[in-house]
């Protein structure tokens, strides 16, 4: 049965993820990302799930790590300082790749930073926060519902490609409160198991790069380790062939699949002069904003990136091609901003409305930023 | 199982990882042969077993041994091995680790891991030196020993393992050296069947490292000094702590029952849904 709520988007968040079929949250109290945890506390042991609270956020990656190779779909939730924590283990799970979701409600930072206000500077960490090469899956809700829809995405792209997803939110998207649909048939993707461990290899150099995974205790003996591996598991740390193997294949799996993992919404972009990109919470006023110069006779259009990684490029590049000027709206001193300019500077300039200190861009703080960059 | 064996220890394990990578006169193989007679004596079922490490020298056993096996990160492998355990209870968890991965990167783990009480049994093995990055010294490696980063010997004082971990909650905790092997198998079985966090540390020889930095370039040399300083808990108990200063407490440091981790999940789950936690639920399409 569809429900209609009206609640806040970490609880959002924490109902998606036992949609999704989570039944596993390790974690450690963070501001402003607690309710999650809070949530499932109380919702976890209602549908035979496990909640444990962790030492610290090293220790809560770590046991969700183990409780995916235990056969359990699972998930932890930090801000910042504990996403930081968490990169050791993340760069684990990427080599090993083991499914897992990891919320980041972004607050201001650097380091302890604004508790309580909302920011996007941890955009750049959820890309090249672990040491390495890795290609993460990173999606950026921005509202309630999004936050919801966004987590059971989440889970489902970490069990098709048996890889990490890091969904990230903001303090203003963790605390609002909005109306949350929830459809009774939302397509949940279940693990996939080998079907006979006769000749299994788990991390078999497969064509699509994604293999099926066994849980412990299913009689497939397999060697799980974070050293450069063969098709089997075990090391081969000193044989160049077998490191670019494996991390090429890991980083492909994402890659070719970019029609089906990236995500990105296009308004009024075929004639715009002016195109402004955003992700997150400041898509919001980004909105409001478009609308309000185009009430005044601009042609300016906007794109809403779902998922900033794996980076929509193409997209990117053929959405602003009309474009004389592209705006990036960003809650931090420029990340993602690099990005676009990367894609977009053969043919359009590109312009930075860079707002830190927690509070999100207004929508006239944007419609100004379009006047003074011009269009007509 | 294979029926015909050199060892009646190979069945057990990845004979395509062998010959393994531990040095001449290391004590990791004497522990490997202690922890499988040990898992006998407890009838333990070996196919039930998983094996989760960190890193060093000891964290490499699971690799070698034929069981599902996690090689984590350095210091983490006790909470990987508690999100294991509390994902599927019926396993029989078991961590190998080293005195540094245990005791110094993954030292809050440790503690945390032991005032849980949770289900896992810990085999840590103590040969007082970093020995994977070629001899530096460990919060174990005793006073006025030598490292590659204490030249002129270490002042630190040293961590008194299974005493911390009993301190932390422990319902089972014991030391032996790996010239008590009849001690050392009784204590892992005791581990491997008590319902709680248990820890055997093991004092063991490094002579490539920590005996040839300190004069004991043998493995006899090693294992000789080891047993003259070993005594008896229930003797050291009656001796002046200036009297034990480098000397290796073996015994029992803890022994006792309270409820353990995963238990009070399965119960709360039973309070709350009517049943037990799921068990594989990641592969169900209709949860």
């Amino acid at each position: 049965m569809t429900e209609e709520l009206f609640i806040q988007g970490n609880e959002a968040c924490a109902k998606g993820a036992l949609k999704a079929g989570c039944r596993l949250f390790a974690g450690y109290p963070i501001t402003p990302s607690t309710e999650v945890a809070e949530t499932l506390a109380k919702e976890l042991p209602k549908v035979g799930g496990s909640f444990i609270q962790m030492e610290d956020e090293i220790a809560s990656a770590g046991a969700i790590i183990g409780s995916s190779w235990g056969g359990t779909k699972s998930m932890t939730a930090t801000s910042g300082p504990g996403f930081s924590l968490m990169q050791e283990n993340i760069g684990y799970a990427f080599i090993t790749e083991t499914p897992i979701v990891i919320v980041d409600v972004q607050r201001g930072s650097p380091s302890t930073g604004q508790p309580t206000m909302a920011a996007q500077g941890d955009i750049m960490q959820a890309r090249w926060g672990s040491h390495g090469d890795y290609e993460p899956i990173v999606l950026s809700p921005s509202s309630v519902q999004e936050y919801f829809d966004f987590t059971v995405r989440a889970f489902n792209l970490a069990e098709k490609y048996r890889t990490p997803v890091f969904v990230m939110s903001d303090e203003v998207v963790g605390h609002m409160r909005e109306k949350v649909i929830i459809r009774d048939d939302l397509e949940i993707i279940p693990r996939v198991k080998p079907e006979s461990s006769e000749n299994y290899l788990p991390f078999r150099n497969v064509k699509n790069g994604t293999n099926p995974m066994p849980a412990f205790g299913q009689g497939f003996d397999i060697h799980v380790t974070g050293l450069t591996h063969d098709e089997r598991g075990y090391p081969d740390t000193d044989d160049p062939k077998t490191h670019e193997t494996l991390v090429k294949r890991i980083c492909d799996k994402i890659l070719n699949n970019k029609d089906d993992i990236c995500d990105i919404v296009a308004e009024d972009t075929e004639n715009a002069d002016i195109v402004v990109i955003s992700y997150g919470a400041p898509v919001r006023s980004m909105i409001t904003a478009v609308k309000n110069a185009q009430a005044e006779g601009k042609k300016v259009g906007y794109i809403k990136i779902n998922t900033p990684w794996p980076f929509p490029d193409e997209q990117i590049y053929e959405l602003t091609k009309s474009a004389s000027d592209v705006i990036v709206i960003e809650m931090n001193l420029g990340q993602l901003y690099y990005e676009i300019d990367r894609v977009v500077k053969c043919h359009a300039n590109t312009h930075l409305i860079d707002k830190i200190g927690g509070l999100l861009p207004t929508p006239n703080e944007i419609l100004a930023k379009i006047e003074d960059v011009g269009g007509n | 199982m294979e029926q015909e064996s050199p060892n009646k220890f190979l069945p057990y394990m990845r004979k395509d990882r062998l010959p393994h990578i531990f040095c001449t006169g290391c004590g990791n193989g004497t522990i490997i042969s202690a922890f499988l007679k040990g898992m006998q004596k407890a009838e333990m079922d070996f196919e039930n077993i998983a094996m989760v490490s960190g890193i060093g020298c000891s964290s490499r056993i699971p690799g070698y041994m034929e069981c599902d096996s996690l090689h984590t990160t350095h210091g983490r492998a006790l909470s990987f091995a508690t999100g294991l355990k509390v994902s599927n209870p019926d396993l029989d968890v078991v961590v190998f680790s080293g005195d540094g991965d245990a005791a110094s990167i993954g030292g809050n783990h440790l503690i945390h891991a032991a005032r849980k009480n949770i289900d896992l049994t810990v085999i840590c093995i103590n040969n007082n030196i970093y020995g994977m990055t070629g001899g530096q010294i460990s919060p174990t490696s005793p006073k006025g020993s030598i490292g590659t980063t204490a030249p002129y010997g270490t002042d630190d004082y040293p961590f008194k393992l299974a005493e911390l971990v009993a301190a932390a909650g422990a319902t089972y905790s014991a030391r032996w050296t790996t010239v008590q092997i009849d001690n050392l198998v009784g204590s892992i079985k005791k581990a491997l069947k008590n319902p709680g966090f248990s820890f055997v540390e093991v004092a063991s020889q490094c002579p490539t490292y920590f005996g040839r930095k300190n004069k004991l370039r043998t493995p006899t040399a090693m294992a000789v000094t080891m047993k003259m300083n070993t005594v008896f808990k229930s003797e050291a108990d009656r001796m002046r702590e200036k009297d034990l200063e480098g000397k290796i407490i073996v015994g029992e440091f803890a022994d006792k029952q309270r409820p353990d981790y995963t238990d009070n999940i399965q119960k709360l789950s039973e309070a709350k849904s009517g049943g037990k936690t799921l068990r594989y639920s990641a592969y169900m399409d209709d949860i």
